[in-house]
């Protein structure tokens, strides 16, 4: 609740979490690394990446974009994911009262590392209730396998 | 295309942790519409609720994880979404239409047919 809450105009949240942020700078560990391609929170659209032993799984939020608006390439081992969402605001009608704009509208990019396993030749995606479920296997020789004891 | 609307007197209070969805919310002169993002919500995950003057929309997240998937990095980390808006009393709760689908909520909620926008005759004798 509280990453949603942040971005919204007069949130609840927003003092309490600068005032926290704020803190930790002075206080709290300095010097922690963060990812080169880290972006903001609540970035359009939001990433989970898992891990299995045999795949590499991303999914992507990314509710109301047209699947062929959606591209995603791998190169070297970053897979890029882009696309485009059109607003769904209607403009120059009379007499609109617009009381909420907090979605996304417009054209987004993110990125995400691969592990070094992880075979671009093997990606299956798909689009699903507004999300964009990308699996990437690893290759075979780089997973576990179990030696037989004769 | 219409989601059931439930109408309920008492409802325990659901406290477990929910985000907050976006929502886009534009109002003309027939009624007022509302767009909310809820990515990963099947639609028969999606509870609309109207109590009141209460509107409430709820969605529990179920992605398709593997079951020996492991989470490396979490920008969405609760498995549902849970908003409320207070309703005017001229908008008509009854004729409510809703669609879903990749995720976007679409609710129309129309204003009733008193308070919809009416030009007066002013005849010349």
């Amino acid at each position: 609740m509280y990453e949603s809450l942040l971005n919204f105009p007069g949130s609840l949240f927003a003092d309490v979490e600068r005032l926290q942020r704020e803190l930790q700078q002075s206080f709290g560990a300095v010097g922690q690394p963060s990812s080169i391609r880290a972006v903001a929170s609540g970035t359009f659209p939001s990433i989970n990446v898992g891990s299995t032993p045999g795949s590499v799984e991303i999914y992507v939020f990314a509710p109301g974009v047209d699947p062929s608006k959606l591209d995603v390439q791998i190169d070297r081992g970053v897979l890029t994911l882009s696309g485009e969402r059109d607003s769904a605001v209607p403009t120059g009608e009379e007499r609109l009262a617009l009381y909420a704009s907090e979605r996304f509208a417009g054209r987004f990019r993110r990125t995400v590392s691969l592990p070094e396993d992880a075979d671009p030749e093997q990606v299956t995606a798909n689009y699903r209730d507004g999300v964009l479920h990308i699996s990437v296997s690893r290759r075979e020789s780089a997973q576990p396998k179990r030696i037989e004891i004769k | 295309m219409n989601d059931k609307q439930e109408v309920t007197k008492v409802e325990p209070k659901n406290d477990a942790p929910a985000l907050l969805p976006r929502v886009d919310v534009f109002e003309d002169g027939t009624g007022i519409t509302l767009l909310a993002d809820l990515p990963g919500v099947p639609k028969d995950k999606l509870v609309l609720r109207v109590e009141g003057d209460t509107l409430q929309v709820e969605g529990e997240i179920t992605p398709t994880t593997p079951g020996n998937m492991e989470a490396v990095y979490a920008e969405l980390r609760l498995p549902r979404y849970l908003r409320a808006f207070t309703l005017s009393s001229e908008l008509d709760t009854e004729k409510i239409e809703a669609q879903f689908k990749d995720g976007v909520l679409r609710l129309r909620i129309p204003k009733h047919a008193y308070a919809q926008p009416r030009k007066i005759e002013v005849k010349v004798t």
